[in-house]
């Protein structure tokens, strides 16, 4: 998994059967320290994770498993949220 | 796999209930020669590693899911050892 910050939202009335009923979020790779890392990317929901939360999600075909149907069609999942991370 | 080193632990409650039993960890990849290479990530700990550790980490979802023996648990990076020792080929011997 990788980190991520939510920084806003995707919404998309007509959609692929599957997605109906799940929110699309616009997040932001970051490093474990949270400072932005790479382009923004959309992501699914799979939780309730909201506006600059600092999450973690992930990509390719595991994407999929937490959705209703686990074939679908999609390529990032956020699956989390973080609390903290400890270095000691 | 890759080489990594563990250098953190993430505190998380709210999560996929799929992930809810097990310990998350932040690894740094390393590369051959021992030093960072790549962006930390997180991975599920499946032998009881610890900060500092030098581990092996799988980053292959099938992988992971056999490993867990959960269908539908949405993972990738499955840290799968802790590295004794390695030992190169024409260099100037093995790092601990």
């Amino acid at each position: 998994m990788h980190f991520a910050r939510v920084i806003g939202r995707v919404v998309s009335t007509r959609k692929i059967q599957p997605l109906v009923g799940y929110r699309l979020l616009w997040i932001e790779p970051t490093d474990a320290e949270g400072q932005p890392s790479a382009k923004p990317l959309v992501a699914v929901d799979t939780g309730s994770y909201g506006d600059d939360e600092w999450v973690y999600y992930v990509t390719s075909r595991e994407a999929s498993l937490p959705l209703r149907d686990p074939f679908c069609a999609v390529d990032a999942a956020v699956v989390g949220k973080i609390d903290s991370v400890d270095r000691t | 796999m890759i080489l990594a080193r563990v250098t953190g632990t993430v505190t998380s409650t709210d999560k996929d209930p799929e992930l809810a039993q097990y310990k998350l960890l932040v690894v740094q990849p390393l590369a051959i020669d021992g030093r960072d290479e790549g962006e930390e990530m997180i991975a599920v700990d499946r032998v009881d590693a610890g900060i500092g550790d030098k581990v092996l980490v799988s980053r292959e979802g099938t992988g992971a899911r056999l490993v867990t023996g959960r269908e539908r648990v949405p993972l990738q990076n499955l840290v799968i050892g802790v590295v004794d020792r390695i030992d190169l080929l024409n260099t100037t011997g093995s790092q601990e």
